[in-house]
């Protein structure tokens, strides 16, 4: 457990003592508060015409929940794709590269608390990420009445999501000393879980529900719509857990080349 | 302090090294001598719990390295070949890790920072990135990092190799300094290195034991080159599966 600490501390300090973190945070919440911008207008201008156009009674149908912050949760989600193996690629292809897992692997460390320590360093740094962004949700609260249920279920699912990410993300990087190609390959797995459930209409009885359980998607989705569903939250910890699980066994073939 | 009993390790069909068996004893400084792709890193690497042995064992103060691998480790202070330092820590920062991953008690960390700062001649650039540092500095945080948890073994794989003179004379300053408090296994093919700091020599060759023995009786009337040379040369043969026993050299 001590070690893990260890492990976590040294992780965070390297994100926060390099520019990485701010350049990172600074990113995203440039794009974060974009997104929030325009689709806050675009219900503006769209509450506006319908008022003109049908009265007070077809302006009720509109509301924050599913205008704003649904579709900020889902545009987010796209930037956690491309940004999360970015952040996560140095983390083992770093430590091959300058010989620094020599250091780790012969310390009286098991592998388990490493792998452990980098992700829960990881999880801090995407749940810092995804916390600066409740700025948003927050200036609806002041201005304005959207549901808060919905609010929390969407973001527990945004959370769950970029850690799937940063699971897999880690998981990439282990396989490999090279931090481009541990990115790649890393944007190509969390791309693959956000698309794959896209042939699931027309890929038949079998196949089709499988491809949408598969999906990262569909069950944050749901959760962004306030549906927390016991399925879904299985889901995800099945992905993280299998993904620590061959990142521990990745890392420790490390001994064995 | 340190006991190899017929370590064999394999990478796949390559055999790196084989049946391999040598002491070293409390306190003393051992000379791992080969030349390059003789199997010295493959050995140390398996004496530092880095990879297990296909076949063999490795004792480390009476720990088996495999069975006992934590308690083991603890007691080992390893510099591989390449400085294991984090580019963007400074050396303070750096060692403090260090010390916590090795296991020692937070309260201990203050003084062991301090002795090994200090024992390295490190004080000056305390709190440098170490990625900025010159490679003689980094050289030295590297041991630095070796020594801090105060272990009984140090490994130390080519410690002066890329070093100015001056820089190569104050590490081996260093290694001799630590002999005594360590037990070191230091690997080089710097034979006048070996000449002046250590007392026992072991040669590898192509994977094998060709010479173990102490210095003194090693170079009676030849130098430590004409005993080098004459311990691979005859490790030399085409057939690596041929036996060795003749490389028992009398002293």
């Amino acid at each position: 457990m001590r070690n893990i600490f260890t492990i976590v501390g040294k992780e965070l300090r390297s994100y926060f003592v390099s520019p990485v973190a701010y350049v990172v945070l600074t990113g995203f919440l440039l794009l974060g508060g974009w997104f929030f911008f325009n689709l806050l207008s675009r219900f503006n201008l769209l509450l506006s015409l319908y008022l003109q156009a049908q009265g007070q009674e077809a302006v009720n149908r509109f509301n924050l929940n599913d205008y704003v912050i649904g579709p900020l949760m889902h545009n987010l989600a796209i930037v956690l794709v491309i940004l999360v193996p970015m952040i996560t690629m140095r983390a083992y292809a770093e430590e091959r590269k300058g010989g620094t897992y020599e250091l780790l692997l012969t310390s009286p460390v098991r592998t388990g608390e490493i792998v452990l320590g980098k992700f829960l360093a990881s999880f801090l740094f995407i749940a810092i990420m995804i916390g600066l962004t409740l700025i948003y949700p927050a200036i609806l609260v002041a201005f304005g009445n959207p549901e808060f249920g919905i609010m929390a279920s969407g973001y527990l699912g945004l959370l769950l999501l970029a850690t799937v990410f940063v699971a897999v993300g880690l998981l990439t990087s282990s396989f490999t000393e090279n931090q481009i190609i541990a990115a790649v390959s890393g944007l190509v797995a969390t791309l693959l879980l956000y698309v794959i459930g896209w042939p699931a209409e027309t890929a038949g009885d079998v196949l089709g529900p499988l491809l949408r359980y598969l999906s990262v998607t569909e069950h944050f989705a749901e959760m962004v719509r306030g549906i927390i569903d016991t399925r879904a939250l299985i889901y995800f910890a099945s992905l993280i857990t299998l993904a620590l699980f061959l990142t521990q066994r990745s890392v420790e073939s490390l001994r064995w080349r | 302090m340190i006991e190899v009993q017929h370590l064999t390790k394999r990478y796949g069909d390559l055999t790196a090294v084989s049946d391999i068996s040598f002491t070293v004893a409390s306190g003393q400084i051992l000379g791992f001598l080969g030349p390059n792709g003789s199997g010295k890193t493959t050995t140390m690497r398996v004496i530092t719990g880095f990879m297990p042995a296909t076949g063999g064992t490795v004792k480390v103060a009476g720990f088996d390295i495999f069975d006992e691998s934590f308690e083991a480790r603890k007691r080992i202070g390893y510099l591989p070949e390449n400085p294991p330092l984090y580019n963007d820590m400074t050396v303070a920062t750096y060692l403090r890790f260090v010390a916590r991953i090795k296991g020692m008690h937070r309260t201990d960390i203050p003084d062991a920072l301090d002795r090994a700062l200090t024992r390295c001649g490190l004080t000056k650039v305390t709190d440098r990135v170490t990625g900025h540092l010159s490679k003689g500095f980094r050289q030295r945080v590297s041991l630095a990092q070796a020594i801090i948890h105060n272990p009984e073994v140090l490994v130390l794989d080519e410690p002066t190799v890329g070093l100015d003179p001056q820089q190569i004379i104050e590490i081996r300053a260093l290694i001799r300094e630590l002999a005594g408090h360590h037990t070191v296994v230091l690997s080089t093919h710097i034979l006048p290195e070996v000449a002046q700091v250590c007392e026992k020599v072991v040669i590898i060759s192509a994977g094998r034991v060709v010479m173990e023995d102490m210095l003194a009786n090693l170079t009676q009337g030849q130098t430590l080159e004409e005993v080098f040379l004459k311990a691979i040369s005859q490790e030399e043969s085409p057939d690596r599966t041929q036996k060795s026993e003749t490389v028992e050299v009398t002293s």
